[in-house]
This record gives structure tokens, sequence and C-alpha cells, in this order.
């Protein structure tokens, strides 16, 4: 560890970091577009939609043609392999059509979960075979960032030192791949939502997550500030009996974050879970409010948190496309307020949140 | 990993964050005043004072007597044991004498370096036998803060990973037990400047040491908010034949902190290593004007740096007191300045010269 053999350039140092920041740039977030076909899946049949190559092409050309109000809250999406190489009705590559406007492209890369032998359920991620070739052609067709995802879950076993190992190895790994290609990793160390552990267990383990991490790409020597994390916001589990307030949400997830991720890296950008789209938006809005000095940006990364109601609105109708879009188009809205701090829910009121803030000596 | 048990109540907590921002508070930084019996043997030597218990008994009176405004600069000082139980001229023990003037008062904890086997000539530090109660007894006798210093190097085969390993564990374990304690411990892994190695090469071995110093304090469960760190600057080798400006120094050093220290941790003071008086504050100065976003202060705690002029213009001689303490004072506000980026020493080319000498960050 005495010697550095220059993993980057200068010149791709550079273009590395200006394309994480054009993504997080002031106002803007990620739309997570990138649902593989299994779960496109579970997308379409509650709206009674056939899983179809045609109607997913359908379903993301009513996303990617929503006119330029999305220009100024959206940086980056992210795509599913098959989406790339899809075409708008007119023709039109789906990718050219998002970089014209001067979106930045991305491309899911992992291979799924595979189980962990010998622990409680627990599972790493594949995909790294091959993943340099995959990731220079993925750069020749448009792509300048690329997502992996890890799981991990809380349980009275679980995440195991193997799991938060494992994981972060394999994070750090795909990362490393990435950046020699051109393309800023998005680092995704998901903890699952599921359980009914309280909010200071879920800061707990994403503290020790998210260090493992960091220490992981420090070992692999992946350059952070050509980097972005997509991590869960800390909350309770999703059975947990004590609910909390938006700014207890928002105390503890900036604590963890301050407490492990670097200065270095550009941006945040929070995956949604299970949150319905309201709260997404008002959880990331207290998390700007929050009175902690937060040197990254933070934002949004979400999936069904900015199509929820756009599918809804949809229902596999053309005639409703343009119903669609406009839902899209006002969670698009919604969340680049929230990332600056600025959302007004109409349920919420305004003052009355403030006071919510607990000192954060006490997380 | 998957159960916290507190290691730390909500009070405790709150306690070591807020002396830890008194100390750092914004234009304050540290006196290192804390040299063992043998390293004061070295200071006194060179302006031909005796190693006395007595003489290091009146320099550091000396220092500690100044008027009261000197805490406008100064917000801890770090003691070596002896010194913790010895008084002022007027009988005043020193621990109250420098808590009366609003400095937090700190304490040398570890017992020196010990030998790493199989390695090149590497070290730990020792010192974590019986550390609780010695703590214990210290919050009692007036500290609020500890220091531990681990050493690194670097060489061709150096620091290796057992070093880097070893040295990131023993500080922190010994900064777990300081908070258990209530002491805020200063974090020291220093990486010494002697070689002939370049800026980058000090900027590599720097990043790699933080980030397995930030894992272990993960590890060990050490609440973040109530520590410090005082790191090396980065810098090039005392024998490296390429120069570097004060701005280059600061971006490399900045650079790597922004890569490894999170942004909980409420300050960083550098420590001086070999480096002039004049030299580290203009570094300081340098870092402060870093256009990078520096999320945690940038401060001093500084010894030699901070009391060079004071022992050359003491010379043991008491009828010299008063311009041995104005000394000290001037480094203490010259560097009170740096902390804060506004240190404009005379004959400094202006704003616009400097300017280009900023490498984009990327280069780093």
């Amino acid at each position: 560890m005495t010697h550095q053999y220059p993993a980057l350039t200068p010149e791709q140092k550079k273009e590395l970091q200006e394309i994480a920041q054009r993504i997080v740039a002031p106002g803007k977030g990620i739309l997570a577009a990138d649902e593989s076909t299994g779960s496109m899946a579970k997308r379409l049949n509650p709206i009674g939609v056939e899983n179809t190559e045609e109607n997913r092409r359908l379903y993301r050309q009513l996303l990617f043609t929503a006119d330029q109000r999305i220009d100024s809250c959206i940086g980056g999406v992210i795509f599913f392999h098959e989406t790339l190489y899809q075409n708008a009705d007119d023709g039109t590559p789906f990718v050219k059509m998002i970089k014209d406007r001067g979106i930045v492209v991305g491309i899911k890369v992992d291979k799924g979960v595979v189980p962990l032998a010998g622990t409680n359920g627990e599972t790493t991620t594949q995909g790294l075979d091959g993943l340099s070739e995959r990731c220079a052609q993925y750069k020749k067709d448009g792509a300048d960032f690329a997502k992996w995802r890890s799981v991990l879950k809380i349980s009275e076993t679980t995440p195991s030192e193997l799991a938060i190992m494992e994981n972060a190895n394999v994070l750090a790994r795909y990362a490393s791949i990435c950046q020699q290609n051109g393309i800023v990793p998005i680092v995704e160390p998901e903890i699952l939502p599921d359980g009914e552990h309280d909010l200071k267990r879920c800061q707990y383990v994403t503290e020790k997550v998210l260090a493992a991490c960091y220490k992981a790409l420090s070992d692999h020597h992946v350059y952070l500030e050509g980097t972005l994390l997509k991590p869960n916001m800390v909350t309770a589990g999703h059975s947990c009996p004590t609910k909390y307030s938006n700014e207890e949400i928002a105390m503890a997830t900036v604590t963890a974050l301050r407490r492990t991720v670097p200065p270095a890296v550009p941006g945040v950008t929070f995956l949604s879970g299970g949150q319905s789209e309201e709260e997404a938006s008002i959880n990331l809005n207290a998390i700007n409010n929050c009175p902690l000095s937060r040197p990254w940006a933070l934002t949004f990364s979400y999936g069904r948190a900015l199509q929820a109601s756009a599918l809804n609105a949809w229902r596999g109708a053309r005639d409703n496309e343009k119903a669609a879009t406009e839902e899209f188009i006002k969670r698009a809205e919604a969340n680049g307020l929230a990332s600056r701090g600025k959302y007004v829910s109409s349920g919420t009121a305004g003052a009355a949140g403030q006071s919510l803030y607990v000192a954060n000596h006490a997380y | 990993m998957t159960h916290q048990y507190p290691s730390l109540s909500p009070e405790q907590k709150k306690e070591l964050a807020t002396i830890a921002q008194r100390i750092v508070a914004p234009g304050k930084g540290i006196l290192a005043a804390d040299e063992s019996t043998g390293t004061m043997a070295k200071r006194l030597q060179k302006i031909n004072v005796e190693n006395t218990e007595e003489n290091r008994r009146y320099f550091r009176d000396l220092l500690f007597s100044v008027d009261p405004s000197i805490s406008d600069n100064i917000g801890g000082i770090i003691f070596f044991h002896e010194t913790l139980y010895q008084k002022s001229d007027k009988g005043i023990p020193f621990p109250k004498l420098v808590k009366d003037k609003g400095i937090v008062v700190g304490i040398k904890v570890d017992k020196g370096t010990a030998g790493l086997n199989g390695t090149d000539g590497e070290t730990t530090t020792q010192g974590l036998d019986g550390l609780s109660e010695r703590c214990a007894q210290y919050k009692k006798d007036g500290c609020d803060f500890a220091k531990w210093r681990c050493v690194l190097k670097i060489s061709d085969g150096c620091p290796s990973a057992l070093a880097i390993a070893e040295n990131a564990n023993v500080l922190a374990r010994y900064a777990s037990i300081c908070q258990q304690n209530g002491l805020v411990p200063i974090v020291e892994p220093e990486i010494l400047p002697d070689g002939d190695h370049d800026l980058l090469r000090c900027q590599y071995v720097t990043e790699k040491v933080l980030a397995a110093t930030y894992k272990a304090l993960s590890d060990h469960h050490v609440y973040l908010e109530g520590t410090l760190l005082k790191p090396n600057m980065v810098t090039a080798g005392h024998s490296c034949p390429k120069k570097y400006t004060p701005e280059e120094v600061g971006m490399a050093t900045v650079t790597a902190l922004r890569r490894t220290v999170p942004a909980a941790v409420p300050g960083i003071c550098f420590l001086s290593g070999g480096q002039s008086e004049e030299e580290a504050s203009l570094n300081l100065n340098a870092m402060n004007k870093t256009p990078l976003h520096r999320p945690w202060k940038l401060s001093f705690s500084y010894g030699r740096a901070l009391q060079a002029s004071a022992l050359a213009a003491w010379k043991g001689k008491p009828e010299n007191r008063k311009a041995s303490q104005d000394a000290f004072c001037t480094r203490a506000k010259i560097n009170s300045l740096a902390s804060k980026g506004e240190y404009k020493p005379t004959g400094q080319a202006d704003k616009a010269a400097t300017q280009s000498l900023f490498t984009a960050s990327y280069v780093y």
C-alpha cells in the first residue's frame, strides 16, 4: 500500500467528476427507470397491463417524452439494458432523446442477487464477469453512468460481517471497473426497510455498512469525486410500532451520512424503497432542511416514487399517455423542489415541522 | 455488527461534542506544550538551558501566564503529565491558570512508540494499560481532552499494511477509552516528512492511513462528533528535490482530507512536524483558502511552530520573559489568522499572483 499506481489519468478524473456533478446539479435528481423485465411485471400486473416488450417501450416513452419542465429537475435517467436499445414511435433512440435534452444516460449493470451460503438468507450481487467490456460498449452506446444494487437486511442476526464485507467489496470492484471505462459508478448498498427494528437500529446498521463501503472503495483505489452514493434513508422498519416524524428521519439520515460519507463524494441520491411518492418527497425535503452541515448534494434516485401515479393514470391506454406524463412531471418537479429543501406538501404546516428536529447528539 | 450497545449516553455525547467545538471555535487552535522530559532536553539544549524540572516549569509558566486575550487564539493546551501538577510563580496550579482563561486543558496519554517486529523499523504506540483509570483521574484533575501520537514513515516498503492497521487500531482503542471518561480524544496518525518522496506520494499514503483510521474508529464505535484529528499536512519529503508552493500543499492536503475524514469530525488541527514557524502558518493559511468545500475546521496544534521564537528569545534569562511571551503571542495571533485564511504576511504577492498557482483538484 505504499506506492501509487494511478488508476486514472487527470483527464479521466476530470471527465468522471464533471459527469457526476452534472447529474446532481442543484435542483436535479435521477429517474430510476431501470426496472428489469421481472420487476416491470410487478409494476404492470397491478394496472392490468401485459408485460410485453412493446408495452415496456410505450411506458418508458411516455416518461421520456415529458416536456422541458423536467430538464431542470432530472439530471440523469437509469436505463435497463433492453430500453437502451429501444426507440420512440418516430424511430428516435431513447438514448438520443434523453442526451439531446442535456440529461445524462445511465445503465443498470448488475445481474441480480445470489445467496451467501452459510448466512441467514443474505445475498451478494453478481455481474462482475466481463463487466469491463460491457461498460466499454455501454459508453460507446451513450451511457455515462452506471448503477449496481447490493442488498442487506436487518434482523436479529443480520446483517452479518460477511454480508457487509462481501457486498462492500463487490461494490468497490464494480466501481473501479466502471471508472476505467469512463463511467461514473452509482454505489447502492441498500438496507431493506423490512422488519420491526426502530430508527436507531437502522441508523446504526447504516453507519456500519457505509463505513465498510468507503473503506472498500479506498482499498480499491476508487476516485470518490467521480462516484455517487445511492443509499436508503434511515427509517424504522415497516413493522416497527413507533412512528417517526420526517424531521427525525432526516436527522438520523444526515447524521449517519456525516459520520461515514467523505465530503469528496459529490452527491447522495436516495432510493425510495417502499415509500409512497409523497412520503419520499417530504422526507427528502426534510433532509435538505436538516440543521447540520451537508457537504454533498442530497437528492433523489427514485423509481416507484416518481412513477406510481403515472402508471396508475396510464393503465396501458394510449389515450391516457398525456395524463400519465403529467403525473410524472408533477412528481419530478416536487422532488426537484425537495432536493432544494423548498417543497411544500399540501398537507404539511411549514413552521410546525421545524421544531421536530431532535438535537443530533441524541443520535 | 447488527445490534447497537450504546457506548455513550446522549449527555456524554453532548459533553464531548461541546468540548471539541470549544477547542476549535473560530480563530482558535491548540498549543502543544506536551513535550516529554526527553523532548524538552532537545529544546532546552538548543538555547543552552539546563533541563531541570524548575526550568521546564518556568518556561511553561511563561507561556501560560500571558495576557488572557490569548484565549482568542488558543482554544486548548496539551500538557505533559509533569506539567499538569506544577504551579505558576504565584502558586496557581497550571490547569486552573489555563482554565480560568477559558482555555481547555488537554493531556498527552500515550507512552511512546514500540517496535513492530518483522517490519522495516516501523512502530506502534503503547499506553493502553490502565488507560481508563488514568483518564478518569486526569478528568478529575481538570483535563477535558487527550492526545495520543502514532507514527508512520514513508519509504520503499513503508508504511506496511501491518503498521497502518496496527496504529489505526491502537488509536481507536485509545479514543474509545477516552470518551468513556469524558475526555475528547485527539487522534494523531503522524506520517513523518523524512524521505525524498514527492507530494503525490505523501498524499496517497495519507489517504490510505486516514481511511484505515476512520474505519477503525467506526469499528470501535467511537463518537466522531466528540473527537479531533491531528494529522500531518501533505507535503513532499524533506529531501525531495522538487519544491512545492503553500497552495499546492493546501490543495493536496484538503483533497486527501475530503476523501477520508467524515464531516461529523468537528475539527482538524495540523501538527507542524519539522516546519518553521512561518512555513507552518503560511501552509495553514493556504489550507483555509483552498477552493474546495471544507466541512471541518482546519486549525493548528503546534509545538515547535508556536514556541521556537519564544525559546530563542528566552534563552533561560528572566529578563527576557516579556520578549519571549510577546514572541509566543505573536505566533498565536498569526496562526489564528491563518486558521481563518486571513493571514497576510508583509511582502506576500497579491491575490492575483497566488491564484494562478492552484492546480485543479482533479489532478490530485
